[in-house]
């Protein structure tokens, strides 16, 4: 009874205290870098698209939501498309998690509503930034051994030059 | 039954293989990388280390390579003996110290046996802290990607391509971890095998080159189980789709027939499906113009042309079974055409014929890598029937492989038989006019002219069983070679006779059923094997039909107002006159089709058929088997498969005009079979190829995508963001969607892919065999027409009509068709890089009559003026024309005249 | 009948229903002021047409009666609820002047019997929806209403004797002196109680136990049929505050201010402790309810008839 009786009173003291609603959209929240949201496409440092189409972000997202096609240009994959239907879309970041390449991030963007759903499925055009992202110095050509233009075979981190094959040296 | 311990745990096991083998077949997961079920072991990769213990108080144990130790009763081994782990864990880690980090951009990804197999051995983190040796890849051609830097020097990929399928331009260069698998310089590898590497390699240093243009992973691709129709030997294949798109075709393991390997053409020639001469809408032809229509608009146009007088249907030796049956149905035996002509008719019909009474053996292609003495008779199967080809250049080891057997060296210790086999002879005979692929390892090459062989063949016949007529003037040499080709033949424990009709001859395939027979009476074993052209050629043999001569005379005499052709192009088999007077005579031409045709121009209607990805079907290989393929891919509407456009039409007919009433109410692929069945006993067993639509294993439909596909709320959100209903099939018990039963037990005809976790590569095909290299868990695939045993007591009938030897004459010569792998058939020439393979039409002459750079061939549709090459051994008098490549229904020999032209310096 | 009494009858509902539909935005407010957090606080000044906007929305909603429901009892079941509760503000008396039928000589009995009758809406509702969460629902509605209006009667009984009668002006006017929640204490903290109870208002919300039942008995009901349901929830509470306010708080009495203010502060007061029980205390089980009940609050309110009664008899004699 007291206990109840203590409860009511307890409960009408809180009329007194700092109320910890964020008037969003007035007041904007602070939201970390790692923040899960909107799914961009970052760039290598030098420009060219992160993104080398191994379709692993694709496999590991849990609804399915993102699918993509292969292409190839002097060498380097890229996606013909990429294509991400943010209407399915959990943001649970494992394709952020699959990413080899550190192409695929996520950002502290979650201000994407709209009012048709078709909206919500976004292109390569739509995904792609100019930037690096979280990872500014990453490349992944130059660490991967398939020589790219201005990278010729052998010359990725930690490599030799090619073989000489006719070379009787040991 | 012998039994050995795996870490404890008893296994029944069989002698005669090795513990690697064993210890795969007991289900447990062993790496390896050299070891091939079809190559045997070498013990070069050292990674399938385990312990063996020479007995029960042995605790020590001593590391041993499994793939080099046979089994032997109560062999005692351990797999996960922590000193044999370490071993196997610190080799992955060698053969990682180079192998670039490229996983993502790799082809191989995700279905990589080197993935596989660092995983299953627990090598995770890199200690290697010093630099990559790295390498310079080669251009091998339009179809095999290269990428050395990954390689992990199994010598896997020249084992296959040099003691294997016998070519010679792919070797190993430089010296220890330098070693390097390429060719001398760039250029296109040549053997017809060569797309296997892309399976053959554990890893991504052969990959697929056109499958890298429209690359998918393997998890993201629906399979189906398909049958290969680019020649009549049906292989089997998988096909890979995505998007509604084929992606590639991959070898199906049948026990039986083609096993491990695909030739090139039957890897790379399914690009005529996504091609742009896809016919993709209905169209009507009006005023020389094809107009897309819709297909209600279609169909009441050709009730209109039905109502005008007499359908007559034309149906292919490429179409599927239930295609040309149902045009059968539809129009009646008195106007079913088969679309070939009469000469190819009668030779498949012979063909048919000599099988179906021959009293030997009808060999499957396993059975002839096991013949111990072959003849080929005037036939190149390297070109016509490529894997027929690789059978028989197997069957050249049979010696070698009985002198291991007497030293008891186990036939998979590939390196000492192959050692052996150097000294053993070959017992093949290859009887052609032309050279072939099997030259080099025959022993006997001869080159004649078609009728010189078959007399040879005739003479070598009488010479086995006297009975058989005898052959009147042949050469004192001829008659020796026939004599030592026959008692070759009568020392042979499982001869085989191969021939075909690639020269349109009917006595050089009598004469090939006469050794046979004859053989067959002291050897019931022998072998009869004749090759033919097209993938459903036998098929439609057993169906029988006109010729089209019969309906050229009908169209002559106005007597056909409509003709239906289905999945045919009349300009391949008929001159261009006759061609366009058929297009004169008859007022409307229905043409369903999936490829445009030079005849769709004249057409009055043309619908769009299906291709073999698109639908479900049967085909009839050229040995009687009928083999069932299933949909990958499900097309837009207005495509649907031949025997359904021809339903389609039957029902805008009077129903009592059809020749089999029940042709409208068919509902699925299982109800043509029935009809089949009933209209034709012979093909009833047809309907037993594969499992029923209605087939459920634990009570589902069998799952057609991987239980990992990717995408499946988004692949179609640009068209519509909501959900669409997956895609499905009345003719088979496949879901099109990752929905449904899988595994290894499931029946051999609907094996989808190979996956069995860990193994994501296509060595996953061990766990769904019951022996390795045996027959499938899900037990046989594909059903024989023709009885492979033969009927012992059936009478040999011994062909009389002994051709004439070929005389020379003074301003013609003899025209052979030069059938080439790559551009002689129709469909594969469609795909672009079958076609970017093909190399330019050239006459081949013998050396005495190459007088100039180019000459004029005349041939019916006129004068072709071709680039001439020598070939050595060519008779003299005969001339060697590409196949459909100059005139486009040049097909079988002819005589034609030969006209010189002056050479640019001659000239001037 | 004259005109200012007809007047008053097409008046008090309209105010009542107004009431209690401002109230939902009052409760929502209170509740975020209690949570630490703002409630609704975007529709027009602090939030104020948010019921405005609540009940457009719920106007305009499809109508939809579901195919298994019997349909007849299912759209009469929220009339009666409706119904029953303006009724019986009939024989509320505000002041002496304002209310319908405030002098009515039975007027307390009057309430109880609208009460009691407001457990068809509930009971029906749960029996018509042919749903089991709403039959469960109303199951438990029909066993903690009914039990719960026999200690409510009982509790009251302490008052009618003080006062010597039903009729409501009585007994206002009996607590000239010292109002009725001093020597009547047991009795209020009873029908309290037993009044939250039989308006199932949280915590004694069973019937609607949204985690276990889904929204209880009307789970099926959607649009204004169900905002009927809602609507005469609010005015229940309006109802229950107004009769402890007339019970037990001195009616319209009091200093200084005038009398009709009086009562509505008196009665705010006692909503807004309705709505802090809301904010503070957990659902009881319902085994719990039911013994709390029958085995607490019966032995009380008898207790407080007998002591009553015995005060009386000495007092008198």
């Amino acid at each position: 009874m007291l206990d109840t009786l203590r409860t009511l009173f307890l409960t009408a003291l809180h009329a007194f205290h700092r109320r910890a609603t964020v008037q969003y959209p007035e007041q904007k929240p602070y939201l970390p870098p790692r923040y899960r949201g909107r799914i961009i496409l970052s760039r290598d440092p030098d420009g060219a698209e992160r993104c080398v189409a191994c379709n692993l972000c694709a496999v590991a997202c849990p609804v399915d939501c993102i699918s993509l096609q292969k292409t190839e240009a002097d060498g380097r994959w890229y996606p013909e498309y990429f294509r991400i239907n943010f209407s399915r879309c959990i943001f649970c970041g494992f394709c952020e998690e699959a990413c080899p390449t550190y192409a695929i991030q996520l950002t502290p963007d979650f201000e994407m509503g709209e009012y048709a759903r078709p909206n919500l499925v976004y292109e390569k055009d739509d995904l792609l930034i100019s930037g690096t992202g979280k990872y500014p110095d990453y490349s992944f050509y130059h660490v991967a051994g398939i020589p790219v233009p201005g990278k010729d075979r052998g010359a990725s981190e930690r490599e030799r030059p090619p073989v000489d094959l006719h070379s009787l040296l040991p | 039954m012998t039994s050995i311990r795996i870490d404890g745990r008893d296994c029944p096991t069989r002698a005669g293989i090795n513990l690697l083998q064993a210890c795969l077949e007991a289900g447990a997961n062993l790496p390896y990388f050299c070891w091939h079920p079809e190559l045997g072991s070498v013990g070069a990769c050292r990674q399938c280390a385990i312990k063996q213990f020479s007995g029960p108080d042995d605790t020590k144990g001593r590391i041993v390579m499994a793939c080099m130790t046979p089994v032997s009763e109560n062999t005692i081994i351990s797999i996960d003996d922590p000193e044999a782990r370490d071993f196997r864990a610190s080799i992955i880690e060698w053969m990682m110290v180079n192998h670039p980090h490229d996983c993502p951009v790799c082809e191989e990804g995700g279905e990589c046996h080197l993935q596989d197999m660092t995983v299953m051995t627990g090598h995770n983190t890199r200690r290697y802290r010093f630099t990559k040796r790295t390498h310079r890849n080669q251009d091998l051609g339009p179809f095999v990607k290269h990428e050395m830097n990954r390689c992990i020097a199994c010598y896997r990929c020249v084992r296959f391509y040099r003691d294997y399928a016998g070519g010679d331009d792919l070797a190993v260069f430089a010296s220890h971890d330098n070693v390097y698998f390429g060719r001398a310089e760039d250029g296109t590898l040549e053997n017809a095998f060569s797309g296997n590497l892309v399976e053959i390699c554990p890893t991504g240093v052969f990959t697929d080159k056109p499958f890298s243009t429209t690359y998918s992973r393997k998890w993201d691709m629906r399979g189906a189980p398909s049958v290969c129709v680019h020649c009549a030997v049906g292989c089997n294949t998988l096909v890979n789709a995505r998007e509604e798109t084929l992606r590639r075709v991959l070898n199906r393991y049948n026990t039986d027939v083609n096993r491990y390997l695909l030739c090139d053409r039957g890897r790379f020639g399914h690009g005529f499906v996504n091609a742009p001469t896809r016919i993709r809408t209905p169209l009507r032809g009006i005023g020389g113009q094809q107009v897309p229509i819709s297909m209600a608009d279609a169909l009441t146009t050709f009730a209109r042309m039905a109502a005008q007088g007499r359908i007559v249907g034309i149906a292919s030796p490429r179409a599927a079974l239930e295609t040309c049956f149902s045009l059968h149905a539809l129009v009646g035996p008195q106007h079913f055409c088969t679309g070939q002509t009469r000469q190819e008719q009668e030779c498949t019909e012979l063909a048919h014929a000599l099988l179906a009474r021959h009293p030997g053996a009808l060999p499957t292609l396993h059975e002839m890598e096991s013949a111990d003495a072959v003849v080929v008779l005037g036939e190149d199967v390297c070109a016509t029937a490529p894997r027929l080809g690789l059978s028989l250049r197997q069957s050249v080891r049979q010696a070698s492989l009985h002198t291991a057997d007497e030293a008891k060296v186990p036939r998979w210790m590939d390196a000492a038989v192959r050692t052996l086999g150097a000294e053993c002879p070959s017992a093949l005979h290859v009887l052609t006019p032309a050279p072939t692929g099997l030259d080099d390892v025959a022993a006997q090459a001869l080159r004649a002219a078609p009728d010189d062989i078959a007399r040879l063949g005739f003479a070598i016949a009488h010479a086995i069983d006297p009975a058989a007529p005898p052959v009147t003037d042949l050469s004192q040499d001829d008659t020796q070679l026939a004599a030592r080709i026959a008692h070759a033949l009568m020392a042979a424990r499982r001869p085989l006779v191969v021939s075909g009709m690639q020269y349109g001859s009917r006595p050089l395939m009598q004469a090939a059923a006469s050794i046979a027979a004859a053989l067959a009476h002291t050897t019931p074993e022998t072998g009869l094997s004749l090759v033919l052209p097209e993938c459903n050629s036998m098929g439609l043999a057993m169906l029988g039909g006109l010729p089209l001569e019969t309906v050229m005379e009908q169209a002559r005499a106005g007597e056909i107002s409509t003709l239906i052709i289905t999945e045919n192009d009349l300009t391949r088999h008929l001159s261009p006159a006759d061609v366009a007077e058929l297009v004169a005579a008859v007022p409307d031409i229905v043409v369903i089709d999936h490829t445009e045709t030079p005849l769709c121009q004249q057409a009055s209607l043309v619908l769009p058929a299906s291709a073999f990805s698109e639908c479900s079907g049967t085909l009839v290989s050229q040995e009687g088997r009928a083999q069932r393929f299933f949909q990958a891919v499900f097309p837009s509407a207005p495509i649907q498969t031949g025997w359904r456009w021809v339903q389609a039409l039957a029902r805008s007919l009077d129903p009592s005009t059809l020749h089999i009433t029940g042709l409208t109410g068919w509902r699925d692929l299982d109800d043509v079979l029935a009809a089949l069945g009933v209209a034709f006993p012979p093909l009833a067993p047809a309907a037993q190829a594969a499992p029923r639509a209605n087939y459920r294993m634990d009570g589902q439909k069998l799952r057609s995508q991987t239980y990992r596909a990717s995408g499946r709320t988004v692949i179609r959100s640009f068209i519509n963001v909501h959900d669409q209903p997956p895609p499905g099939s009345p003719d088979m018990p496949f879901s099109s969607s990752m929905e449904g039963a899988y595994g290894p037990d499931m029946p051999a005809a609907l094996v989808s892919g190979y996956q069995a976790s860990p193994w994501n590569s296509v060595q996953a095909l061990n766990r769904f065999q019951h022996e390795i290299g045996g027959p499938m868990r899900g037990g046989d695939c594909g059903i024989r027409l023709l009885p492979g045993t033969g009927h012992p007591d059936a009478k040999p009938a011994y062909a009389t009509d002994i051709p004439r030897p070929y005389a020379l004459q003074a301003d013609t010569v003899l025209v052979l068709p030069d059938t080439r792998l790559f551009g002689s058939e129709e469909l594969s020439m469609f795909s672009p890089p079958v076609k970017a393979r093909a190399t330019a039409p050239a006459m081949g002459l013998p050396a005495s009559m190459v007088t100039s750079s180019h000459m004029v061939l005349h041939l019916d549709d006129g004068p072709h003026v071709l680039p001439v090459e020598p070939v050595p051994g060519l008779p003299a008098g005969i001339a060697l024309c590409p196949a459909h490549m100059v005139a486009r229904a040049f097909r079988f020999p002819c005589m034609a005249r030969l006209e010189r032209i002056a050479d640019e310096g001659e000239r001037s | 009948m004259t005109y200012s009494a007809f007047f008053t009858i097409i008046l008090t509902p309209l105010v009542i229903l107004g009431l209690a539909t401002v109230l939902t935005w009052v409760e929502r407010r209170l509740l975020g002021l209690w949570q630490d957090r703002y409630g609704p606080n975007r529709v027009g000044p602090g939030g104020m047409f948010q019921a405005v906007a609540d009940g457009t929305k719920i106007l305009f909603k499809q109508d939809w009666i579901p195919p298994f429901a019997d349909r007849g009892v299912f759209i009469l079941a929220p009339a009666i609820g409706m119904m029953t509760v303006l009724l019986s503000f009939a024989v509320i008396p505000v002041t002496m002047g304002m209310g319908i039928a405030g002098d009515m000589n039975v007027g307390l009995l009057f309430v109880l019997g609208m009460m009691g009758l407001g457990v068809y809406a509930v009971v029906l509702a749960g029996w018509s929806s042919n749903s089991k969460y709403a039959l469960l629902g109303g199951m438990r509605a029909a066993a903690q209403m009914i039990s719960y209006e026999v200690f409510m009667g009982l509790s009251l009984l302490g008052v009618v004797m003080m006062a010597g009668s039903f009729n409501l002006h009585d007994i206002v006017a009996a607590q000239a002196g010292v109002w009725f929640i001093i020597p009547q204490c047991l009795g209020f903290g009873v029908f309290m109680l037993a009044g939250i109870a039989q308006t199932h208002r949280l915590p004694f919300d069973l019937p609607e136990g949204e985690n276990e039942l889904g929204a209880g008995f009307h789970t099926e009901y959607s649009g204004m049929k169900f905002g009927m349901f809602f609507i005469a929830e609010y005015a229940g509470i309006v109802l229950v505050s107004s009769l402890v306010t007339t019970l037990y708080l001195g009616g319209w009495r009091g200093p200084f201010l005038p009398p009709a203010m009086w009562f509505a502060l008196k009665t705010g007061v006692m909503i807004i402790f309705f709505i802090l029980l809301r904010a503070s205390l957990p659902r009881p089980r319902y085994d719990q309810l039911m013994a709390l009940g029958w085995k607490i609050l019966l032995p009380l309110s008898l207790l407080n008839v007998m002591a009553t009664g015995t005060i009386l008899m000495l007092r008198a004699s």
